[in-house]
C-alpha cells in the first residue's frame, strides 16, 4: 500500500495527543461492524462492566492491555487511512470501554481526525461523564449500548447502574452528536415487550437517534472464557430466533426509529 | 424468441451501422470494440428474468447432473479421436435451443483426446468403467505419438526426481496444456474467409525467409491453422451454418463466436478452456438488433443465457485423481467482463450485466468463470450490481484493471484464474507450480526429502545446528532454489516443445495473430508457509527435530514471530523477497521459442494435495496440513481482519508476479453490514480500496459457516452451492470431504 502524503493524512508530530499512553488489547480492520464503512478499530483495554453476555471477557482487565501511545495507534491506522478514503469508513475506538481511558481516548480522536477519517465512539455510556467536550467534538458518530430499560435488569446483567448511560445519552441529544444505539436481544433477559418498549421510546425521545442496531446475542465468545478458565454465564442460552429478532426490530420501528 | 423466415431472407449487410475503420482493413477486433462500445452507466434495472424456453432448456440438463455426479461421468464415446469433425452434430433440444452446437453428438457424452497422452485416456475410460476402442489404441501406440510419449522422451532424471518427489507438479505433460485463449470473436466479425486470407498472408510473409527450423514450424503451424479454420466452416455447416461471411445478426453473432470455441474445445483438452473477452463485443451486435428492432431486452438475455447454458456444460474426459487435485470437474471457461478503455471511458455495457444476470436465471455455477476486471473508475451502477452478485452467489472473481491496462491494453483477457492475455496476440506456456516449502525442507537436509528420504536436489551439507540461524538457513534455501528454477524452466521447455509437436493447438493458434507473444508461465506454491517459517527462524527461537537417519522432520518453536497477513512489514517483506528472488532466478534460463518469464502465486484447489506431501513446517503447521490457497495467509494467522490481510497481500509486487497473484477472502453476511444495501455499498468500498492498493485478485465468498457445514451435511439440498476457491469456482457439493473441510476451516471474517 501507498502511504497518501497529502497534507490532511500527515500526522502532526508536534501534537500533544500523540504522547498520551494507554493500554490497547489489539486493533483490526473491520467491515460494517463497528460503524459505517470499513474501519480501524482501535480496542482499549479494561472495562467496569460484567455483561453476562460479553463477548469479549480478555478485554475486561486494563492491566492485560499492552502499552501504547496514541501516537503509534494512530500511525498504525495512517497506514489504512487511503484505503478507508476509498472504500468509505473510518476510525472506532472500542473496548472493553474506552471511556475509561477516556484522556488516551480523546487523544486517538484527536489523532484520527487529524487524519481526515471519521470517528466513532463504542460504548456503554456508563463512563459518559468522563467523557470531555474535546473527545465529543472530536467524535462524528457514538455507538451506545443501551443493554436494557429496567435499571434492576440493568444492573443484573452489567453489574452497574443504568442511569449514567442515560444521561450520557441526553447529553449527546443536547449536543447533536449523531448516536447509533445498540441493543443485544438475549431470549428471556432483554427481550420482555416493555423493556424493548422503554429503550424504544428513550431513543426514539432523543432525536439525535440516527438508526438502532438490534444485535442477536450469540455464543462465539465462549470459548474465550475457556481460555480464561471462566464460565460463560449464558453457555445453555440459545440465540433469539428469527421471530424473535422480527418483533423486537418491530418494536424500534413502531417507536420510529430506522432498525437493522 | 422466434424468427420468421420473412426475417431471414432479408437478412442485412453484415457490418451496417458499424463506426470506425482500421478493423475493416486488418484483423483488429480491440479496434472495432473501442470505436464500437455503447458504455452503460446504468443500473440492474433493465433485466429480464429467464423465459420459460430458457428454464425448460435448462431444467432439461439439470435432471441429468445427478446421474453424472453419482458416475463422475454421464456418457463418453471411447471410439472416436476428437477433432473439430470428428462427431456428428449434437443437440440438447433442437425445438428449443437458439444457439447450437455440442463437443460430441450428445450432451455430457464426453469425448476422447489421445493427442495429449493415451495414458490419461485410458486411466479415464478405466475408471469410469468404459474400453478404449482397440483400433484407436493400435494407432496411438503403433503409428502416431502423443505429447505425453514425447515429453517423456526428453525428460532428465532430475526431473524425473523432481516431479515424483511433488517439488515440482501439475505439470501439463500428459495432458493439455490449455490457458490459450483463441479470439473466437473474429469469425463473428469478419467471417472465416477473411480469416483464412489473413493467415495466408501471415504465411506468405515467410516465402522469401531462409528456411531454418523456427521458420519450417512457422510455416506448419500456419498451414495447419489455416486447415483449422476450414474445419470449423465444415463443422459449423453440419449445423446447416455457413461460416464464410460475418455474422449479420446478433444470433448469428452469439452462434459464430461459439462454433469457434466448441473448435478449440472439441479439438484440445487444454487444462483451462478460458473464452475470452466477448461481452462488450456481443453488446455491439445486441445493441444494434435492439436499435432495430429485431430483438427485444427478453430475447437478447436469452441469447447470453443459452450460450451461458452451452458454456456450462464443457466437459473432458479426465483421470478421478485429475478432478481431485482440481476439485471437480473444472474447465475454466473464464469470461473477463467490465473493464476501463483507452479513452477512459467503461468497457462496461449492457452484456457485461446480462452475462452476471445468468447467475440469476439459470442460478449459480462455477463455469463459466465469471471474472471482473475491476476499477474505481467502473460506474458505480455496474459495481453494485457485481457486489449484489457476490452477496447472492459467491461465484465472480475480481482483477484489478488498472494493474492490467499499462501493460496488457484494455482487450485483455484472463486464462484460467489469473493469467492475463492481450486476446489474440498473447499466449502462454503454463507451468503449473513448484512447491516452496518443500523447498526449504530439502535446504535444511541437504536435498533430500522429508518424507521419503530420497536425495532429490543435489546433495549438500543438511543442516548442523541446534538452532535455525536464519541466515545460514536463507542461504542454504536460496541455492536450492537456484536448483529448483533450473530444473523447472528445463522440465517446461521440454513440454511446451512437445505439446507444440504433437498437440498443437490449431484452431486456437488460427484465432491469433501472427507472430504470437509467449509467456512462460511459472508458479509457486505454499508462500505463506515459506514466509512465516522464514519469520519464526528469524524472529522466534526453531530447534530442528532429528530422525535416527538424521532428517530433520519436525521443528520446535519457542517465542513469537510475525505472520504473514496482518500487514506486518517484519514478515511481509520476506514474502515480497521470496516471489523477487524466484522470479529472478527463473528468468536465468532461457525459455522455449523465447517466451518472457512470468510467474503466478496461485494453487489453484492443490493447496490440500501440497500441504499433503509436505512434512512439518518451522511455522509449526503440522505434516499434511494443507497450504493455504494461493498468496492467502495461513488459516487463522491473519489475526488482524480480512482488509489487512489483503493488504498484505497486495505487497506482493506485480511485476515479479505477471502472471497473477490470487487470495480468496470468505465473509459472512454480517462480516459486510447489517443490511443488504449496507453490505454492497462495504464491498464495493473494499474491492476499491484493494484495487487502489495494487492487489491484484480477489475471490469473494459471501457465506455463513453453518451453511457449508449443513451442505456436508445435506448435499443433496445444495447442488448449486458455489464457492470460489483459487482462481475460480467449485460446486461445493462435488468437492472431496477433505476439501470441504479445508473450506470450512478457512478464516472466515466475521462480525464478532
Amino acid at each position: 500500500m501507498t502511504p497518501s502524503t497529502t497534507a490532511a493524512t500527515r500526522p502532526d508530530s508536534a501534537a500533544a495527543w500523540r504522547t498520551a499512553s494507554g493500554r490497547v488489547h489489539s486493533w483490526d480492520l473491520s467491515t460494517g461492524v463497528d460503524g459505517p464503512g470499513t474501519r480501524f478499530v482501535a480496542f482499549l483495554a479494561g472495562c467496569p462492566l460484567r455483561c453476562l453476555y460479553c463477548h469479549n471477557p480478555d478485554t475486561w482487565r486494563r492491566r492485560d492491555g499492552a502499552p501504547t501511545t496514541a501516537g503509534e495507534l494512530v500511525n498504525r491506522a495512517a497506514r489504512y487511512a487511503r484505503f478507508i478514503g476509498r472504500s468509505g469508513g473510518g476510525f472506532t475506538a472500542s473496548g472493553g470501554e474506552p471511556l475509561l481511558q477516556s484522556r488516551f481516548t480523546e487523544a486517538l480522536m484527536t489523532g484520527a481526525r487529524s487524519l481526515g477519517l471519521h470517528t466513532a465512539l463504542d460504548t456503554s455510556g456508563f463512563l459518559g461523564a468522563r467523557a470531555t467536550d474535546t473527545l465529543l467534538d472530536h467524535t462524528d458518530l457514538v455507538l451506545l449500548d443501551i443493554k436494557s430499560w429496567e435499571p434492576q435488569l440493568y444492573r443484573t446483567l452489567t453489574g452497574v447502574p443504568l442511569e449514567p448511560t442515560l444521561a450520557f445519552a441526553r447529553r449527546l441529544a443536547q449536543r447533536g452528536t449523531a448516536v447509533r444505539v445498540r441493543f443485544v436481544v438475549v431470549p428471556g433477559l432483554t427481550d420482555d415487550p416493555d423493556n424493548v418498549a422503554g429503550v424504544a421510546a428513550f431513543a426514539a425521545g432523543l432525536g439525535n437517534v440516527e438508526r438502532v442496531d438490534t444485535l442477536p446475542f450469540h455464543r462465539l465468545g465462549a470459548d474465550k472464557y475457556e481460555r480464561l478458565d471462566t464460565t460463560f454465564p449464558l453457555k445453555d442460552v440459545e440465540p433469539p430466533d428469527k421471530a424473535l429478532m422480527d418483533r423486537v426490530r418491530a418494536q424500534f420501528t413502531a417507536a420510529g426509529l430506522t432498525v437493522t | 424468441m422466434t424468427v420468421t423466415p420473412a426475417e431471414i431472407t432479408t437478412t442485412p449487410p453484415a457490418w451496417r451501422g458499424f463506426q470506425g475503420g482500421r478493423w475493416r482493413e486488418h484483423v483488429d477486433v480491440a479496434d472495432f470494440v473501442a470505436t464500437n462500445v455503447r458504455p452503460y452507466e446504468g443500473d440492474a434495472g433493465f433485466l429480464t428474468g429467464p423465459t420459460e424456453r430458457t428454464t425448460a432448456l435448462w431444467q432439461q440438463l439439470v435432471a441429468l447432473f445427478p446421474e453424472e455426479r453419482r458416475r463422475g461421468v454421464y456418457d463418453v464415446d471411447p471410439h472416436t479421436p476428437a477433432s473439430i469433425t470428428a462427431h456428428a452434430p449434437g443437440y440438447l433440444d433442437r425445438d428449443r435451443e437458439l444457439i447450437v452446437g455440442l463437443q460430441t453428438d450428445a450432451p455430457l457424452r464426453r469425448a476422447i483426446m489421445p493427442f495429449g497422452g493415451l495414458r490419461m485416456v485410458q486411466a479415464g475410460l478405466e475408471a469410469y468403467g468404459y474400453q478404449l476402442d482397440p483400433l484407436v489404441e493400435k494407432i496411438f501406440t503403433s503409428y502416431r505419438k502423443t505429447h505425453n510419449d514425447g515429453v517423456f522422451d526428453a525428460y532428465t532424471p532430475q526431473i524425473l526426481a523432481a516431479r515424483k518427489a511433488g517439488i515440482i507438479t501439475g505439470l501439463p505433460d500428459a495432458y493439455g496444456r490449455g490457458r490459450i485463449i483463441g479470439d473466437y470473436r473474429r469469425p463473428a466479425l469478419y467471417g472465416v474467409d477473411f480469416l483464412i486470407e489473413a493467415k495466408r498472408q501471415e504465411k506468405a510473409s515467410l516465402d522469401d525467409a531462409p528456411s531454418t527450423l523456427d521458420v519450417i514450424r512457422d510455416r506448419e503451424e500456419l498451414a495447419e491453422q489455416i486447415r483449422a479454420l476450414g474445419e470449423l466452416k465444415e463443422m459449423a455447416a453440419g449445423y446447416g451454418f455457413d461460416l464464410s461471411g460475418p455474422a449479420r445478426t446478433a444470433r448469428e453473432a452469439v452462434q459464430w463466436l461459439y462454433f469457434a470455441y466448441l473448435a478449440a474445445a472439441k479439438e484440445q483438452n487444454g487444462a483451462a478452456m478460458s473464452l475470452g473477452r466477448t461481452a462488450t463485443f456481443l453488446d455491439v451486435f445486441l445493441e444494434r438488433d435492439l436499435a432495430e428492432g429485431r430483438i427485444t431486452e427478453t430475447e437478447a438475455q436469452e441469447l447470453v443465457d443459452d450460450l451461458v447454458i452451452k458454456l456450462r456444460i464443457i466437459r473432458y474426459l479426465r483421470t478421478p485423481e485429475y478432478d481431485q487435485l482440481f476439485s471437480g470437474d473444472p474447465t475454466w471457461v473464464t469470461e473477463s467482463l467490465g473493464g476501463m478503455g483507452a479513452d477512459g471511458r467503461t468497457l462496461v455495457t449492457r452484456t457485461s450485466f446480462r452475462y452476471l444476470q445468468t447467475l440469476y436465471n439459470l442460478g449459480p455455477a462455477p463455469e463459466p468463470n465469471l471474472t471482473v476486471l475491476w476499477s474505481p473508475a467502473l460506474p458505480e451502477g455496474f459495481k453494485r450490481f457485481c457486489a449484489q452478485v457476490s452477496l447472492d452467489t459467491s461465484a465472480i472473481q475480481y482483477e484489478n484493471d488498472d494493474l492490467l491496462r499499462p501493460d496488457y491494453g484494455c482487450d485483455t483477457a484472463i486464462a484460467c484464474c489469473v493469467s492475463a492475455m492481450r486476446v489474440g496476440k498473447n499466449m502462454q506456456f503454463f507451468g503449473a507450480r513448484v512447491n516452496l516449502a518443500k523447498a526449504l525442507l530439502y535446504a535444511l537436509n541437504g536435498g533430500r526429502d522429508e518424507m521419503s528420504g530420497a536425495q532429490v536436489a543435489p546433495a549438500t551439507a543438511p543442516y548442523a545446528g541446534d538452532v535455525l540461524d536464519y541466515d545460514t538457513v536463507r542461504a542454504a534455501y536460496d541455492r536450492t532454489l537456484d536448483w529448483l528454477a533450473a530444473t523447472y524452466v528445463d522440465a517446461l521447455n521440454i513440454i511446451h516443445a512437445m505439446h507444440d509437436k504433437y498437440a498443437y493447438e490449431r484452431i486456437e493458434m488460427a484465432l491469433h495473430d501472427y507472430p504470437v507473444r509467449r509467456f512462460l508461465a511459472c508458479g509457486i506454491a505454499g508462500l505463506s508457509v515459506v514466509a512465516d517459517s522464514l519469520s519464526a527462524i528469524r524472529y522466534a527461537i526453531v530447534r530442528p527435530v532429528r530422525d535416527e537417519t538424521g532428517l530433520i522432520v519436525d521443528y520446535r518453536v519457542e517465542g513469537d514471530f510475525p505472520t504473514y497477513g496482518n500487514d506486518d512489514d517484519r514478515v511481509d517483506q520476506i514474502a515480497v523477497e521470496l516471489v523477487e528472488s524466484f522470479m529472478a532466478k527463473v528468468r536465468r534460463y532461457p525459455a522455449y521459442r523465447d517466451a518472457i518469464h512470468t510467474q503466478s502465486v496461485l494453487t489453484i484447489t492443490s493447496n490440500v494435495v501440497y500441504g499433503k506431501h509436505t512434512g512439518n513446517t518451522p511455522d509449526g503447521r503440522r505434516a499434511g496440513e494443507p497450504f493455504a490457497p494461493g498468496a492467502n495467509p495461513m488459516n487463522g494467522r491473519d489475526r488482524h481482519g480480512m482488509v489487512a490481510a489483503a493488504l498484505s497481500v497486495a505487497k506482493l509486487p506485480f511485476d515479479s508476479a505477471r502472471d497473477g497473484i490470487s487470495l480468496t477472502n470468505t465473509v459472512t453476511p454480517a462480516g459486510l453490514g447489517a443490511t443488504r444495501d449496507e453490505r454492497i455499498t462495504n464491498l464495493v468500498g473494499i474491492l476499491d480500496g484493494y484495487t487502489d492498493a495494487g492487489g491484484f485478485h480477489m475471490n469473494v465468498n459471501v457465506l455463513d459457516r453453518a451453511t457449508l457445514e449443513d451442505a456436508m451435511a445435506h448435499p443433496e439440498r445444495y447442488p448449486q452451492l458455489t464457492v470460489r476457491v483459487s482462481g475460480y469456482a467449485v460446486n461445493f457439493v462435488r468437492l472431496t470431504p477433505e476439501q470441504q473441510r479445508d473450506v470450512v476451516s478457512r478464516t472466515f471474517h466475521e462480525s464478532t
